[in-house]
């Protein structure tokens, strides 16, 4: 079972957890309605969507209130360290929580001392405390955008805030960021790189390349790297290698984003409910390619 | 030893760099968290003190930490003042390693009806015609689904700044994002 953990931008919302549905344009969890705009709201509806059309078990989420004082994100903290030795994931997404890095350090542990460890994905803040830990080898997937990867590639800044401006600089080309953040030790074992072009990586370099279609305005957009981990999260969860599910939840993140016709102003919901079609697309012309070779 | 006895050994250790020296009047104020720190500017600048938000030395570095930079001769004022907002900082050291400075390279694209601004993790979209926000994006510390949830759908003129009701440092970074807009806005 995939599990997603991240938090929901609101004080009052308490600790939850518990599969995830879609109904219309929110979530439902634990008796809960969340409405999609951006974040894990928007990372979770994508892997329900991606599960619903794969016909598998919907995911089940960890989700908690925060507004960045990071009360939210120490409950999830303390929760997933007590309950996971008792817990049954295959796959472990996590996203927006704050970096705290004896937390994180906690968790790790306990993932280390689960007897089969699940695969482990990280995004958004939960990347950037992978990468402060100096444990970032120890994931199997992190999604950073193109400015999140020069933060990797940095290694003496702390945040994507501090990102030195010689790696931050146009000039410096993605393959040379990632065989940066590789030497350094601050890569997951694969990244896949979100941008104008896609990109999944290891550390011998980059491995798949998708662009197109090319949807300017979906970079402005909140939401459409969430989208992207929750698709690839899914996949992987439903059995499909790095190497297979990447390629396809890159292109059927840009597919749902062009079946939008999106402009700037385009919410990421709207992406969510033609993941299925594209998904369906493209799986399609996948089967249809390895079937022709 | 201390954690400020471990930096002062080794701030002693260091040989003095060309860019040290010119800065070795200014010290560094250490809080517990982001939240403090964000305060703490906030309180300063208004009192028109000259200071900046930087990155901690490597030595003190912690999850979404940030120090600020301050004139040393300054220290005792400063403290008063942090003091009547029942601001502590954790410890004040005077500057003698390399400090990491917050980003200051914008990325711009203009979609023609509309203008994004990025500012390191954090992006900032715009609509010229209207001035309303249309979107923000990027970043990964919680504050940032709140701050999208608050400022898109208002003008970049009413929209509550960052600074005001962000605690992160991703909400620092919109901070630059909301100015740079907002600077573009007003040419």
């Amino acid at each position: 079972m995939l599990g997603i953990v991240g938090t929901i931008p609101s004080e009052e919302f308490p600790l939850v957890s518990g599969h995830i549905t879609l109904s219309g344009d929110c979530i439902l969890i634990a008796g809960h309605e969340i409405p999609v705009n951006r974040g894990t709201a928007a990372l979770m509806a994508a892997a329900v969507a991606t599960s619903e059309a794969l016909g598998v078990a919907p995911p089940c989420g960890y989700l908690a209130g925060d507004i960045g004082r990071g009360k939210g994100s120490r409950m999830l903290y303390k929760c997933l360290t007590e309950e996971l030795p008792g817990s049954h994931l295959q796959t472990l997404t996590f996203h927006y929580l704050q970096p705290i890095v004896h937390w994180h350090n906690r968790l790790q542990a306990a993932l280390t001392a689960l007897p089969v460890r699940p695969y482990l994905i990280a995004d958004a803040g939960y990347m950037y405390v992978a990468k402060m830990s100096g444990k970032a080898s120890l994931y199997d997937l992190f999604t950073p955008d193109v400015g999140e990867l020069a933060f990797l590639a940095d290694e003496e800044a702390p945040h994507p805030f501090y990102t030195r401006g010689f790696i931050l600089h146009d000039e410096v080309s993605t393959p040379e960021l990632i065989a940066r953040a590789y030497r350094h030790g601050n890569a997951a074992r694969n990244l896949i790189v979100k941008g104008n072009q896609d990109y999944l990586a290891d550390r011998s370099g980059i491995l798949e390349t998708v662009d197109s279609p090319v949807e300017e305005a979906l970079e402005a957009m909140g939401g459409t790297g969430d989208t992207l981990t929750g698709i690839v999260s899914a996949l992987i969860d439903a059995g499909m290698n790095i190497r297979s599910a990447a390629p396809i939840a890159m292109k059927a993140n840009r597919y749902a984003g062009h079946l939008t016709r999106p402009t700037p102003a385009t919410q990421v919901m709207e992406i969510i409910h033609h993941i299925p079609a594209a998904l369906a697309d493209i799986m399609h012309k996948e089967r249809t390619r390895t079937s022709g070779m | 030893m201390s954690l400020f006895g471990f930096l002062k050994k080794k701030i002693g250790q260091q040989p003095k760099k060309g860019g040290a020296s010119a800065r070795s009047d200014r010290g560094i104020l250490v809080f517990e968290n982001t939240s403090e720190v964000i305060h703490a500017e906030r309180i300063l600048k208004r009192e028109s003190t000259h200071i900046r938000v930087m990155g901690p030395p490597a030595e003190i570095r912690r999850g979404c930490d940030l120090v600020i930079e301050f004139p040393l001769i300054e220290k005792l004022t400063i403290l008063r003042t942090l003091k009547e907002a029942s601001l502590t900082p954790l410890e004040t050291v005077p500057i003698s390693s390399p400090l990491l400075t917050p980003v200051d390279l914008f990325h711009i694209k203009d979609f023609g009806r509309h203008l994004m601004v990025r500012a390191a993790n954090m992006k900032l979209t715009v609509d010229k015609d209207t001035g309303y926000i249309v979107n923000v994006s990027g970043g990964g510390c919680p504050d940032v689904p709140y701050l999208a949830q608050k400022m898109v759908g208002c003008t970049i003129d009413d929209a509550p700044s960052p600074n005001e009701i962000g605690h992160t440092l991703c909400g620092y970074a919109l901070q630059l994002a909301y100015e740079e807009v907002k600077r573009r806005c007003s040419e």
